[in-house]
């Protein structure tokens, strides 16, 4: 697309890392401030969108294919669908975290760390992949 | 509202596009103003960045401009009646921030009260989402995951056919 604008090209290079960091600041740190996988996830996928958007669908498309896509997006949530199995087959009900470890609390941590990040794989990964195909269908 | 009048009249998509965009960030700051930094948070990044980039995509797809047919005044009528009784609907209910209103009385003190030594999270509505409402969450994250697949299914894996 804009291969010739040299200010985009720069200053998105320099904020697509800050976007990540970001996305991950909001993804691990949900538990404690404002946030959570639903937000990382999208954070996540507008680093990747912007990417597309200055760089070109080709040169994206090489760096996350649609195939890893399709897998993050089903493994997210498969993730969750199988921290939920776990806690069936350790002795509790669909979705009990309590029984995942030792402890209560921390069998609470572990469920609600793995879920959130099946929920932010497969936001993500559904995002870039709704934009991908969409830019894919459309005339160049 | 002044954008959404603008976005009713306005036949040049383009345009419509960019100030539904602009309305999404001004109601991400109304939120983050009304103390929803989660909510502003995914009303700027869904509302104003992904659905805006997504729109544009589409409109390459079809026409820049609206064709006007006669106007309709069907849709006008239905919209008055429904937007009408919404706003008397909103006069029944109890002032914001009142410490009894029932939104107050339900599950909320349990929550507020017991999360921290159930769950162990400050923010409790991680707790809330992630663990109590499991479910709701689950089903939520099948729901993008749906149409995530719906679309590529749809537009995406069709490309394959076309091509020889």
């Amino acid at each position: 697309m804009n291969r010739d604008v040299v200010i985009l090209r720069v200053v998105s290079k320099f904020l697509i890392p800050v976007i990540m960091l970001f996305a991950l600041y909001v993804q691990f740190h949900g538990e404690l401030g404002p946030g959570g996988a639903f937000q990382a996830g999208v954070i996540m996928a507008s680093a990747f969108i912007l990417h597309m958007l200055v760089f070109g669908l080709e040169t994206t498309r090489r760096v996350v294919s649609v195939t890893w896509l399709r897998a993050c997006a089903a493994a997210g949530a498969l993730l969750y669908g199988g921290v939920g199995l776990a806690g069936l087959l350790l002795g509790g009900n669909y979705l009990e975290y309590n029984v995942l470890a030792s402890d209560p609390v921390a069998g609470q941590h572990v469920g609600i760390i793995l879920i959130e990040l099946g929920v932010g794989l497969t936001v993500a990964s559904t995002m870039v992949l709704l934009i991908f195909t969409f830019a894919d269908r459309a005339p160049r | 509202m002044i954008t959404a009048l603008y976005v009713a009249l306005s036949h040049d998509l383009l345009a419509v596009i960019m100030v539904f965009s602009a309305n999404s960030l001004l109601a991400a700051g109304m939120f983050t103003v009304m103390d929803a930094v989660d909510v502003g948070f995914t009303e700027a990044a869904v509302g104003a960045g992904v659905s805006t980039i997504l729109m544009l995509l589409a409109l390459r797809c079809c026409a820049r401009h609206e064709r006007t047919g006669p106007r309709q005044w069907l849709p006008l009528v239905v919209v008055v009646v429904t937007g009408a009784t919404l706003v008397y609907g909103t006069m029944d209910l109890p002032p914001i921030g009142e410490p009894g209103n029932p939104v107050h009385l339900h599950v909320a003190p349990r929550y507020l009260e017991d999360s921290g030594r159930e769950i162990g999270i400050p923010n409790v509505v991680t707790s809330v989402l992630a663990s109590y409402r499991g479910f709701d969450t689950l089903g939520e994250v099948l729901v993008v995951f749906t149409a995530g697949l719906g679309v590529w299914l749809l537009i995406g894996a069709r490309r394959r056919d076309d091509e020889p």
